[in-house]
């Protein structure tokens, strides 16, 4: 008897339309337990859309979000992260002036107890920098200091700092967004790895990229969406890069795959 | 139909009303500032002779005392409502006078007040203080005061090539005796007994500042210089912050009622009263003169200046406070 | 926990600059290094100061107010004027007068952040609306009938020799205050981000809206504490003050390292730039060298402190 895999987020016959263009086109998604999914998709395929979505962005014209089976509505961002859905933005929405400790606490600031905190809302920087110190080691990310300012950062440093930060909030979702563009060769594999120590922790990742290496490495599943629609999804291992591409851009449909390449 | 009968009595109305306008004469009153007490009151005086007379007085002004291109606006603005007589206050005696010709060459009649263009023949007439006078008067007062001691005086001028603050603080120092320079120079004289100079810009604030700082320089300063009286009044508390209101006489210009006031209190000894309400008055009547019979003014008027002093001095003329307080201009 | 890494140029800059001023003018004038000097300059800027405070919390958020001057005049009409007509006891007037600022402040902060107007454009139409009101309320009249009251914080006690003002006692207080509750608080640390990245403020769920409205009627409220410190100071209601006290506020938060792109910049520094705008007037007065000099000086020591501050940031980058 195989064990059902635990569906964790779910989104069936999504639609949005922006005017005439019509983005999602009943659009599905599944995200399962303890896995990373990379969404792909060429330019208007309706990828972006479906995050926004799932992260709170956008609000569907039509369709149904379920998450661990309760049907959700989100009307912001806000909403989608009271929820446990954290995300990281392709800007990382980082402040370049101010402490990593800073960053990884924006908005959710760790008060003093008592009147301290109430009324004067006066900071508990010590604790914010102990559990800054300590997130930061559980995902065993390398750097030394949060008492310097992001901006002192590379460019993958800066990434795994709003990694951390979702993944230090985050209680079911983590959705990332193009995570590993604009970064070199080993910045890149540094962003890849604390991607699986999320989800290693028990996180599922939900990773939109462009970079097809990178997805093959990493990914558990691919979905694939084309025309605002979900159009396959596949398993890494039993697929070739060509192959999936070939879906994304409608040269081979998803009928013409073999059986073990979807997942 | 009783609504097209209505807009056409009041439309008759209207055009009435507009050539009876036109029937009297306009004015226009340009001064250099909206917001110096003494064009406020300029300007009340020109309105009030207005009705008075029948004529129309339309005014406007600089955005800031030098702003000269806001003059020639309000200039030419009140050209194209009417007007054939301008009295204009010139902010930059010299750059108005372009904009001066023009207007005289369309037919109208340019008075200055309150301080002459330069040359002063640039305009049709000018009714004005006396402002050097004025300095001396307030000088030979001060030095009457003094009694004989020796002078360490401190400045608080206008700011730096103003004709106005030059006249009046050169006056000064040739009424007290100094070696000063000459009614016509925009600089302004420095004699070794003037221990400290500084630019006020007629603020009293700002006179505050200056005068404690002259104060820190040269802790003997007895004679204080002031170009108007709210800068009078912000050297007084700078003065009596130190404890030396007994030993330092403050002298300024202006007789504005509030400045006579403190001249009553103490806080001035001696201020050299000029006369606005009687300028702006002299020169719309002046304008209405000049719309009637064609007759223009020339020539320079002194509408007068008086040395206002609560204690007078022996070998100096003054009027007391209470005279002062009379022909004063502004809130009584 | 706040950037300890800071340029160091960017934070010490202004004090060096002041240090190097005071020297000057020491050499050039025995009068000049004494506390009782010393506290004379901090007087005859503690108008301009406590305007800066809120001048600077504008900054911080990338905007700026060019209005802050006349709010102030207004904020000084309206308390005395409420004294003298009205015979309002002088804590109730200034009370008044706050509020009157505060409002300002507030159609400021509703037009940035509703209207979505730039600072700039906003601030300079309220500039003229702020001191076209004064002039009309006041009949450009100075208002001379003042209660005592009003003027307490002018006043001075002997510290030793020296005569301080209570004013200048409310001044530094304010500052520290200041200071910390931007170090130290999470809506302090807000006003911060916002100004370094608004949106990405916006995206972590701080109402950056509310920051903004915030931050324009705090301002306001240090307008109105600056109108009051400049009443009890001249002893009158100026309908013109504050006019040069406009552009002052914002040459002393550029001269204390604050940058005007929002999100850097350490209240404290304010506070030196403001003492070496009146350290150099003061000095110079001593040395008796003409106001235009001190000008000039003011407008080279601000490009320094800017292009002090762009340089050393480059390095970070």
């Amino acid at each position: 008897m195989s064990t059902q895999p635990q569906i964790v987020m779910q989104a069936k016959g999504l639609v949005k339309r922006y005017g005439q263009v019509t983005a999602l086109d009943g659009a599905d998604f599944e995200l399962r337990a303890g896995e990373i999914l990379a969404v792909i998709g060429d330019n208007g395929a309706g990828k972006s859309s479906l995050i926004k979505c799932l992260s709170g962005a956008t609000i569907p014209d039509e369709g149904e979000i379920l998450l661990d089976g309760q049907a959700i509505h989100f009307r912001s961002p806000m909403d989608a992260r009271k929820s446990g859905i954290e995300t990281v933005y392709q800007d990382l929405a980082v402040a370049p002036a101010m402490t990593i400790a800073e960053n990884l606490f924006m908005g959710r600031e760790l008060l003093r107890p008592g009147f301290f905190g109430q009324f004067l809302r006066l900071l508990d920087k010590k604790k914010m920098l102990a559990e800054s110190i300590s997130r930061m080691n559980d995902l065993k990310v390398g750097i030394r200091s949060m008492t310097q300012p992001v901006e002192t950062l590379s460019g993958g440093q800066r990434q795994c700092v709003a990694v951390a930060r979702a993944a230090a909030f985050a209680q079911h979702v983590v959705i990332m967004d193009e995570p590993t563009a604009a970064l070199g060769v080993k910045e890149g594999n540094m962003v890849l790895e604390l991607i699986r120590r999320v989800r290693d922790k028990g996180l599922p990742v939900v990773l939109i990229s462009h970079n097809m290496p990178h997805v093959f490495e990493v990914a558990d599943r691919i979905h694939i969406a084309r025309l605002g629609k979900r159009a396959a999804v596949v398993n890494p291992k039993h697929i070739s890069m060509s192959d999936t591409v070939a879906v994304m851009t409608g040269a081979k449909s998803a009928a013409d795959l073999p059986e073990e390449a979807h997942a | 139909m009783k609504k097209l009968t209505a807009i056409l009595a009041l439309s008759a109305l209207a055009v009435a009303a507009g050539s009876a306008r036109a029937a009297e004469p306009v004015i226009g009153l340009i001064t250099k500032t909206d917001s110096n007490p003494f064009f406020v009151k300029m300007k009340e005086g020109a309105q009030a002779e207005g009705s008075r007379l029948g004529a129309r007085v339309i005014t406007g002004s600089g955005k800031t005392d030098g702003d000269n291109a806001g003059q020639i606006t309000a200039m030419e603005n009140m050209m194209a409502a009417g007007a054939k007589t301008i009295l204009i206050a010139p902010s930059d005696a010299r750059a108005i006078i372009p904009a001066i010709k023009k207007a005289q060459q369309q037919g109208v009649m340019v008075i200055a007040l309150d301080s002459p263009t330069d040359p002063a023949s640039a305009v049709d007439g000018v009714f004005a203080t006396d402002n050097y006078k004025a300095g001396q008067l307030i000088g030979q007062y001060a030095k009457a005061a003094l009694a004989g001691k020796k002078p360490v005086i401190a400045a608080m001028d206008l700011l730096p090539g103003h004709p106005v603050g030059a006249q009046r603080h050169n006056g000064f120092l040739q009424g007290f005796g100094l070696p000063s320079l000459e009614a016509s120079s925009n600089a302004l004289a420095r004699p070794a007994e003037v221990a400290c100079m500084a630019d006020t810009f007629g603020d009293a604030a700002k006179a505050q500042t200056a005068m404690e700082n002259c104060l820190q320089k040269n802790p003997a300063i007895n004679l204080v210089y002031t170009i108007n009286e709210p800068a009078a009044a912000g050297a007084y508390k700078a003065v009596k912050a130190a404890g030396k209101e007994k030993d330092v006489v403050i002298v300024s210009v202006d007789g504005g009622c509030a400045g006579v006031r403190d001249v009553g209190a103490g806080v001035i000894s001696a201020t050299a009263q000029q006369y606005p309400l009687k300028m702006a008055a002299m020169g719309v009547a002046a304008g209405v003169e000049y719309a009637k019979s064609g007759k223009k003014v020339s020539g320079y008027t002194d509408t007068g200046v008086a040395l206002i002093a609560a204690r007078p001095q022996p070998g100096v003329q003054s009027l007391d406070v209470k005279t002062g307080t009379e022909l004063c201009w502004g809130k009584k | 926990m706040t950037p300890s890494k800071l340029p160091p140029l960017a934070t010490l800059g202004p004090f060096i600059a002041l240090l190097l001023a005071c020297i000057f003018f020491s050499v050039q004038s025995e009068r000049f290094l004494s506390a009782q000097n010393f506290s004379l300059i901090l007087q005859q800027i503690m108008v301009v100061g406590v305007i800066a405070i809120g001048q600077t919390l504008i900054i911080l958020t990338a905007g700026i107010d060019l209005s802050c001057g006349m709010v102030m005049a207004l904020g000084g009409i309206v308390m005395t004027k409420f004294a003298a007509d009205y015979g309002l006891s002088a804590p109730l007037a200034i009370a008044c007068g706050m509020a009157v600022t505060m409002l300002f402040g507030l159609v400021n902060g509703l037009l940035v952040t509703r209207i979505k107007l730039p600072p700039f454009i906003v601030t300079l139409g309220t500039l003229n609306i702020a001191f076209a009101i004064t002039q009309l309320y006041s009949q450009s009249q100075t208002v001379t009938d003042i209660p005592a009251g009003m003027s307490l914080l002018g006043n001075t006690f002997l510290l030793g020799q020296s005569p301080i003002a209570y004013g200048v006692l409310l001044m530094l207080a304010l500052y520290v205050a200041t200071w910390l509750w931007l170090r130290e608080t999470a809506p302090g640390r807000h006003i911060y981000a916002v100004g370094n990245n608004p949106e990405a403020t916006r995206l972590t769920g701080i109402g950056t809206e509310r920051v903004l409205l915030g931050v324009y009627v705090l301002a306001g409220l240090f307008y109105g504490i600056a109108a009051m410190l400049s009443v009890a100071r001249t002893g009158a209601g100026d309908p013109n003050a504050g006019q040069t006290e406009n552009l002052d506020a914002i040459t002393a938060v550029v001269l204390g390292g604050t940058s005007l792109f929002g999100g850097r910049g350490m209240l404290l520094g304010t506070l030196v730039g403001a003492v070496i705008v009146g350290v150099f007037r003061n000095g110079l007065t001593l040395m008796g060298v003409s106001s235009v000099y001190q000008v000039l000086a003011t407008g080279i020591l601000v490009i320094l402190a800017v292009a002090t501050d762009q340089m050393s940031r480059k390095g970070v980058r």
